[in-house]
């Protein structure tokens, strides 16, 4: 099925509805599942868990941002990029979530952080301004890589929440590019302090490109990691040769995100997210 | 709409005025320069078609000022406004609440971007009203320095702190000076949109649990007062109303706007199913206007004077995120103007 043009839910006769036109959306979602029109397998369930759950702390880090940018321009751009992010990660948890029964806020609230399924990058502080782009930068090669492929998943659902949210990453794509250029092209100190970030980024590249038992059965239905990689060298290599930096002596860290397994900032993050849903368990906002 | 809402049209018709008006000034023995009586005339002209000035226009320097300081302040107090809410954005309790919240928060930013820029038009730059800003030599909006305290507070602001500001806002659309009435009109739309979703969740709350109930209704007590006095000073203690609304700037005084507020809340206080912390509200028959308690006009001059509970934390928090994000403007302006070289010489 196309969720885009099917009209289901009440959802469009919220004061507060958020995404204009007939976009997909998470309550788009929740009434496709419900009425039984799709439902995730049990491995595509756990695969959009690892991407909601990767958009969802890298929101969770970039609303930090708002208020506090270098310019109100940032302010703006971060919050919108957080926004995206926030909006694809309630698609994916959503989609897994039928699976189990669950809602989304039964996913980002209620579980435990080793339940956590996100890869170590997310979960890394903003730092200066400086290495939340570096992250940025990664992120946005990856998933836009990662988003295009998806699109033509066997799995209707995750190639629809794929096809919108790739043409929201090209921004974040462009945005992050642009700022890499700009430090590490600007004066000395925007430039030690682009090296800094990318030196303290850099090392989770890796984990994002390690294949998984999941990964291989998923097949068709999902986009195996370490096939990104090749392109994603290309990508950020273009842009990093023309800012004149060089990662290549990084060393890679060994991440374990998608099992659990999480960096120290990760129950951090999770503390102050869940930490007012869990004061009313079972209240409705 | 605005007549002249071209700042080319309205230029052009400076000069028709300037050389109409050149014998006037003669007449009067005073040889004021004419440019100016001209342009006078013609800003005179325009208030009584109740139409809008335009940049370019002629203006008196004391409407110029003015509407400097309005529209800063209002900018200003978009950009602090942001704290009390960025506050709450990391801990909303569901998904759809933390990226409506998100949106809210940044569509402030945004309003800021547009008033910095029509107060750009007056001869000022954002540069310097940042500057004033973090000096602490300018003012915002007053009640930014209440700390928001519970989840209910993002309700409370936006239904009635919002709802002010939209009382207030709406006649600023007719603004005699036009990119600042033309901000407001999409200001308005968007501050429709965070008043509509602070009254969901406190109607949220309200119909949850005993406990979520007390939480909305304790917002609502310690937003109530501070949300009636964003109108200003009561009008026999307002010095600047009278010359605002001689200039079509404001179009209804300080009480009229906060009695129509007041009118607003006790309808939708009751579909709220809360109370409003105020028994002398009441509908005056005679006069058609709402009523309510005094208000502690003290603690307001206080707060506005810097001596609030918050002032210090927002003003520093702006100041920080203005000084720690220095080098990357600068980085920005270095890059610029090195791509700019790089093309002079390629050229």
């Amino acid at each position: 099925m196309t969720p885009h043009a099917t009209n289901l839910g009440d959802s469009s006769a919220s004061a507060t509805r958020i995404t204009p036109g007939n976009a997909l959306r998470p309550e788009d979602i929740v009434e496709a599942t419900r009425l039984g029109t799709v439902k995730p397998s049990e491995d595509v369930a756990e695969y959009a868990l690892r991407l909601g759950d990767d958009a969802l702390i890298l929101a969770q880090r970039l609303g930090h941002w708002i208020s506090r940018g270098p310019e109100l321009e940032e302010d703006v751009a971060l919050g919108n990029i957080a926004l995206d992010q926030l909006g694809h990660a309630r698609s994916f948890l959503s989609y897994a979530g039928a699976a189990w029964g669950k809602t989304e806020d039964d996913l980002a609230y209620f579980r435990r952080e080793p339940e956590f399924r996100c890869a170590h990058l997310f979960e890394q502080p903003n730092g200066d301004f400086a290495v939340t782009i570096a992250r940025a930068f990664i992120v946005a090669n990856y998933q836009f890589l990662l988003y295009r492929e998806l699109s033509k998943s066997t799995d209707s659902m995750l190639a629809a929440i794929a096809a919108k949210a790739v043409k929201e990453v090209d921004y974040h794509l462009d945005h992050s590019t642009q700022w890499v250029l700009r430090l590490a092209g600007g004066t000395d100190e925007s430039r030690r302090r682009m090296v800094a970030g990318l030196n303290l980024m850099w090392p989770f590249v890796g984990e994002l490109f390690q294949d998984d038992s999941l990964t291989a059965r998923l097949g068709a239905a999902g986009v195996v990691p370490s096939s990104l990689k090749d392109e994603f060298d290309r990508s950020t290599g273009t842009v990093l040769a023309e800012a004149d930096l060089d990662v290549s002596a990084l060393h890679m860290s060994t991440g374990g995100g998608r099992a659990g397994r999480h960096s120290e900032h990760l129950g951090f993050v999770l503390a102050e997210m869940q930490v007012l849903a869990r004061e009313f368990p079972g209240a409705s906002w | 709409m605005a007549q002249n809402s071209e700042p080319n049209s309205s230029g052009a018709s400076i000069k028709s005025v300037s050389s109409a008006a050149s014998g006037k000034a003669v007449l009067d023995g005073l040889t004021p320069d004419p440019v100016q009586l001209a342009g006078q005339e013609h800003f005179d002209a325009v208030l009584a078609k109740d139409s809008r000035v335009e940049p370019k226009d002629w203006m008196p320097d004391a409407y110029r000022r003015s509407l400097v300081r309005q529209i800063s302040q209002h900018a200003h107090s978009e950009i602090i406004g942001m704290q009390p809410e960025a506050n709450w954005i990391t801990r909303a309790p569901s998904l759809k609440r933390k990226s409506i919240l998100m949106a809210k928060v940044q569509d402030e930013a945004g309003h800021g971007l547009y008033l910095y820029s029509a107060a750009e038009t007056l001869g000022t730059t954002r540069d310097e009203m940042m500057d004033a800003l973090v000096a602490g030599k300018a003012r915002y909006s007053s009640i930014f320095n209440y700390p928001t305290v519970t989840w209910a507070d993002m309700g409370a602001i936006g239904w009635m702190v919002d709802g002010a500001a939209i009382c207030n806002q709406v006649p600023l659309c007719r603004a005699s000076y036009g990119p600042y009435g033309r901000a407001m009109v999409r200001v308005c739309k968007e501050e429709s949109f965070h008043q509509r979703q602070g009254f969901e969740i406190l109607l949220e709350l309200a119909n949850g649990t005993a406990e979520q109930r007390a939480m909305a209704q304790d917002a609502v007590n310690r937003w109530y007062a501070p949300s009636l006095m964003m109108f200003g000073p009561p009008d026999d203690d307002s010095p600047n109303s009278k010359q605002s609304m001689a200039w079509n700037i404001k179009r209804f005084s300080n009480d009229e706007l906060r009695s129509r507020f007041v009118g607003m809340l006790v309808e939708q206080v009751k579909v709220l199913g809360l109370t409003l912390p105020d028994d002398q509200v009441r509908f005056n028959e005679e006069s058609k206007t709402w009523e309510h308690g005094p208000l502690d006009w003290d603690e307001f001059k206080e707060v506005l004077a810097g001596r609030g509970p918050c002032n210090a934390q927002r003003l520093e928090r702006r100041r920080t995120a203005h000084e720690e994000g220095a080098w990357v403007r600068e980085a920005a302006v270095a890059y610029h103007q090195k791509q700019q070289d790089k093309q002079k010489a390629a050229a």
